[in-house]
């Protein structure tokens, strides 16, 4: 009876997350903040009905081979998700218009396909004209004075 | 109550398989429909995982594997198509 109430909690979950992984994906307006929305809470829901089948069969085989889909699905989701994401950057799909931080925008020409390496030495040696954040720079100031 | 909970989970999972397919065939790049795929794939591992619950046999699990798997080879093989043709429109 406790077995059966932790499966059907666990299912429950799953399903809420799945749920709500299918939602983000369609209202999200970018596809970096689509894929933060479908690898996390997907690959929680899947590991979710996982544990719920181990927990069913409760058999030394099956527990094994659920332990073998979790490991998988968690080695594998993130490195999927990063090859996708940095292959779409690359290829230039448009950002959300609200985007605050592009970091990389600013060093990445798509005419020869590469990063400016010279500019890039400058985030390791950062010049103080190099920060227009006035909040970095707020943060820089009051670091710098402990009385503030 | 398990009943209730797989038929309440099976409907669940399949309006997210739904909403991952409009995203798929709505997408208005080639990465926002391979991410739909992707979560498709990751569904559909868990229908079978509830299936081998509701049937009670545990085979769908090597069928789990095995999307798992060609999920993962999928996603690496678009994300080098993606690299080498660029993100085509239509």
């Amino acid at each position: 009876m406790i077995i059966e109430i932790l499966v059907s909690f666990f299912i429950v979950f799953a399903s809420i997350f799945m749920v709500l992984a299918a939602i983000g994906l369609l209202k999200f307006p970018d596809l970096p903040i689509r894929m933060h929305a479908t690898t996390k809470s997907g690959v929680f829901a899947t590991c979710l009905i996982m544990i719920a089948v181990a927990l069913y069969f409760r058999q030394t085989d099956i527990t094994a081979r659920v332990i073998a889909i979790i490991t998988f699905i968690l080695i594998t989701a993130p490195v999927a998700a990063h090859a996708i994401g940095r292959a779409a950057y690359f290829a230039g799909v448009p950002l959300w218009p609200g985007t605050i931080k592009d970091e990389l925008g600013d060093y990445y020409s798509p005419e020869p396909d590469s990063i400016n390496s010279s500019e890039l030495d400058s985030i390791k040696n950062p010049e103080p004209d190099s920060i227009k954040s006035p909040e970095l720079d707020s943060i820089k100031n009051s670091q710098k004075d402990p009385k503030n | 109550m398990l009943e209730l909970v797989i038929i309440f989970s099976y409907i669940s999972l399949s309006l997210a398989l739904l909403l991952a397919f409009i995203r798929m065939v709505k997408g208005p790049s080639l990465p926002d429909r391979i991410v739909a795929l992707e979560l498709i794939a990751s569904i559909v591992i868990g229908l079978f995982g509830l299936n081998a619950i509701d049937t009670g046999v545990s085979a769908y699990l090597d069928i789990a594997i095995v999307l798992a798997l060609t999920a993962f080879l999928v996603a690496i093989g678009f994300a080098r198509f993606i690299q080498v043709r660029g993100a085509c429109d239509n």
